[in-house]
């Protein structure tokens, strides 16, 4: 990284190089100690940069090694999903909330199907084995979450071993999905009313075989982390977030948590059937990077509980409620019956209308408050969706968080921020 | 979740109460005047009765047929007394909104992000750079009168070794279907509205049945 004048013009109004007079006197120049003038200088952190988890610019400007103002340039990702969707049925905008935080899909989902389903006033109405589903894959998201982003932030931090274990658990539970939706990773799974298709049979031991081994992971991958030394040197105290800051800056789940605040949506404002479920909230106390972390980690070991439990409850019946003008008919009665093959072609042409009005829905995804502001006009289509990513208002404080610490730093506080660009940009 | 009944009983006390509703008997709603908007908000968080310490989100909605044609809408969310509560305050293109961000400090990228994609200005935000679109985009995407597919579009040009942005060629323009069923028939069925429109624009019913008596 250098501070070339390339790029100190190209971030315009940031370049302004300090007087390095003032910054040699501020050092200290005693008497018999060495002056060392030191230059403010901006650099450009990316948008193309293996820490940087995504494409984002950030531009810092820089007093020697210690970052003085951060400026996140974002949008390099944005394709415009919100407009798409009002362009779109309320079926086919499902897919565009996959992509959205692409690292934990079914709980981005989540959120919009919630939304909608309130909007049609069928909330109550959804079937058991549905929310029973769609509570365990969120859970099982929240692991594949967490996994990538405690094993990416140690490879930030300069531990390799982390991200090569835990890739191997993602790639167990990424075969859940393919199981259960029929793709890796934009599974579109859930839907208003339920969820696309039942889980196969064999499904629920091989989850309850991989819930069995994962306490040991997550035991090795503390083990190479929770006490390493090298890693809390880069963590530990880094990007100091008291509650008061982490609220008034909009924080909200694992990140709001290692502040010491204990708010957790699934438990103050539940929703599926996370109120029948016995879980723990884990918080932090300090706000730094390593809270984050360990919360992280925490959360894992919650969520495993919370599988397990969801794997208990789970009875057969249907997954998805029997009005045919909102879910489809089954293959089978299309071959017969007339009624069927009319409603599979309007559901899937025209889709079903919502009726007019507006919810701010949010759920508990892995990174935070993830919530859907949709307005309904009565067509088939949204008139408004705005999707609000928890990661959006966790970046925006990176210039907070990371003043006064090095550049090295920086990396570290990105890192334990889980930012994933595809829900900021959207 | 605390009790809806008693967080809009609280609001509809403290604003005007034809301000305050309540939808689909879940989410309480506060519109209100833009000049009060300040106040409003610093009162929404530090009263003890409302104590909405986070403002989750600020987004703009656009409306071309309102005399002001868009809405500002902010998610407030109290952890303290588990409540939420969606302040509503409308402008149109010229008019400013003020600035939430003594209140908030987050409010910085929500009021940016409505600026680059409605183009609603907010008072007193000193950071009203665009956020989300690309460096030197002209228009507001998210306006209801701004096409889908966009003005430009871009494509590395092998010749000047450089991107660059050009009029959209598409070769089939974006095909907007009208879902809405021009049949006489079961009129009980979603997506027969247009049979309903005719149906308000002839003869009442009881009107044809007085016709044919006689």
């Amino acid at each position: 990284m250098s501070s070339s004048s390339a790029m100190a013009s190209e971030a315009g109004p940031l370049s302004v190089a300090a007087d390095p007079r003032q910054v040699a006197s501020a050092s200290g120049a005693e008497e018999g100690t060495r002056t060392v003038e030191v230059d403010s200088h901006t650099i450009n952190f990316g948008p193309q940069h293996p820490a940087a988890h995504g494409v984002l610019r950030l531009i810092l400007e820089m007093k020697g090694e210690v970052v003085e103002r951060a400026d996140p340039h974002i949008g390099l990702l944005h394709r415009g999903t919100e407009k798409l969707i009002e362009y779109k049925t309320y079926l086919q905008a499902m897919p565009y909330m996959d992509r959205l935080d692409y690292v934990s899909p079914m709980c981005m989902e989540h959120s919009y199907v919630l939304a909608v389903e309130k909007l049609l006033r069928i909330e109550d109405q959804i079937p058991e084995r549905a929310r029973v589903i769609r509570t365990m894959f969120a859970e099982l998201t929240r692991i594949l979450n967490h996994l990538l982003n405690v094993t990416t932030y140690a490879l930030d931090c300069g531990a390799i071993t982390p991200s090569l274990w835990g890739f191997e658990q993602r790639e167990h539970l990424l075969e859940f999905y393919e199981a259960a939706g029929g793709s890796h990773y934009h599974v579109n799974y859930f839907r208003a009313g339920g969820v696309s298709r039942d889980i196969p049979k064999s499904l629920e031991d091989r989850i309850a075989g991989w819930c069995e081994q994962f306490p040991k992971f997550v035991d090795d991958l503390e083990g190479l982390l929770t006490e390493n030394r090298i890693f809390k040197q880069r963590t530990v105290d880094i990007g100091v977030m008291s509650a008061e800051q982490a609220m008034e800056w909009g924080f909200s789940g694992p990140c709001l948590r290692a502040s010491g605040v204990p708010w957790d949506l699934r438990k103050s404002q539940p929703y599926e059937i996370y109120a029948d479920l016995d879980f723990e909230i884990p918080v932090g106390r300090h706000g730094d990077c390593y809270d984050r972390y360990l919360v992280r980690v925490q959360e894992m070991r919650q969520s495993l509980k919370l599988v397990q439990q969801c794997l208990a409850r789970l009875k057969p019946g249907p997954v998805k409620i029997q009005d045919n003008k909102i879910t489809p008919p089954k293959r089978g009665e299309m071959k017969r019956s007339m009624e069927s093959l009319i409603h599979h072609f309007k559901l899937y042409t025209e889709g079903y209308h919502v009726p007019e009005g507006a919810t701010y829905t949010v759920t508990e995804a892995p990174k935070g408050e993830f919530g859907v502001y949709l307005v309904a006009d009565g067509t088939n289509r949204p008139y408004r969706c705005k999707i609000r990513a928890p990661g959006f208002a966790h970046l925006q404080a990176m210039e907070v968080l990371s003043k006064g610490h090095m550049l090295a730093d920086a990396v570290a506080v990105i890192g334990s921020l889980d930012i994933v660009f595809g829900e900021i940009d959207r | 979740m605390a009790d809806i009944s008693q967080l809009a009983e609280a609001v509809a006390a403290a604003f005007p109460r034809d301000s305050v509703s309540v939808e689909r008997g879940a989410e309480v709603v506060l519109r209100l005047r833009r000049e009060a908007l300040p106040d409003s908000m610093r009162l929404l968080r530090d009263d003890p009765r409302f104590a909405f310490e986070q403002c989750m989100d600020i987004c703009g909605t656009d409306w071309p047929e309102k005399p002001e044609r868009f809405e500002v809408i902010y998610n407030l969310l109290s952890l303290t007394l588990n409540q939420r509560l969606r302040v509503v305050v409308s402008t149109d293109a010229a008019t400013p909104v003020p600035s939430v961000v003594e209140v908030w400090p987050t409010a910085t990228w929500y009021e940016r992000e409505a600026w680059d994609m409605y183009g609603i200005v907010f008072a007193g935000q000193t950071d009203l750079r665009r956020l989300l679109t690309d460096y030197g985009f002209e228009g507001h995407p998210l306006r209801k009168d701004f096409p889908l597919t966009g003005y430009v579009e871009v494509r590395y040009d092998e010749e000047r070794k450089q991107v660059v942005y050009e009029p959209v060629k598409l070769t089939q323009d974006f095909r907007n279907f009208d879902f809405l069923s021009p049949w006489e028939g079961l009129t009980t069925l979603p997506g027969d509205e247009k049979v309903h429109l005719n149906r308000i624009e002839g003869p009442k019913p009881s009107q044809a049945d007085e016709g044919v008596k006689p």
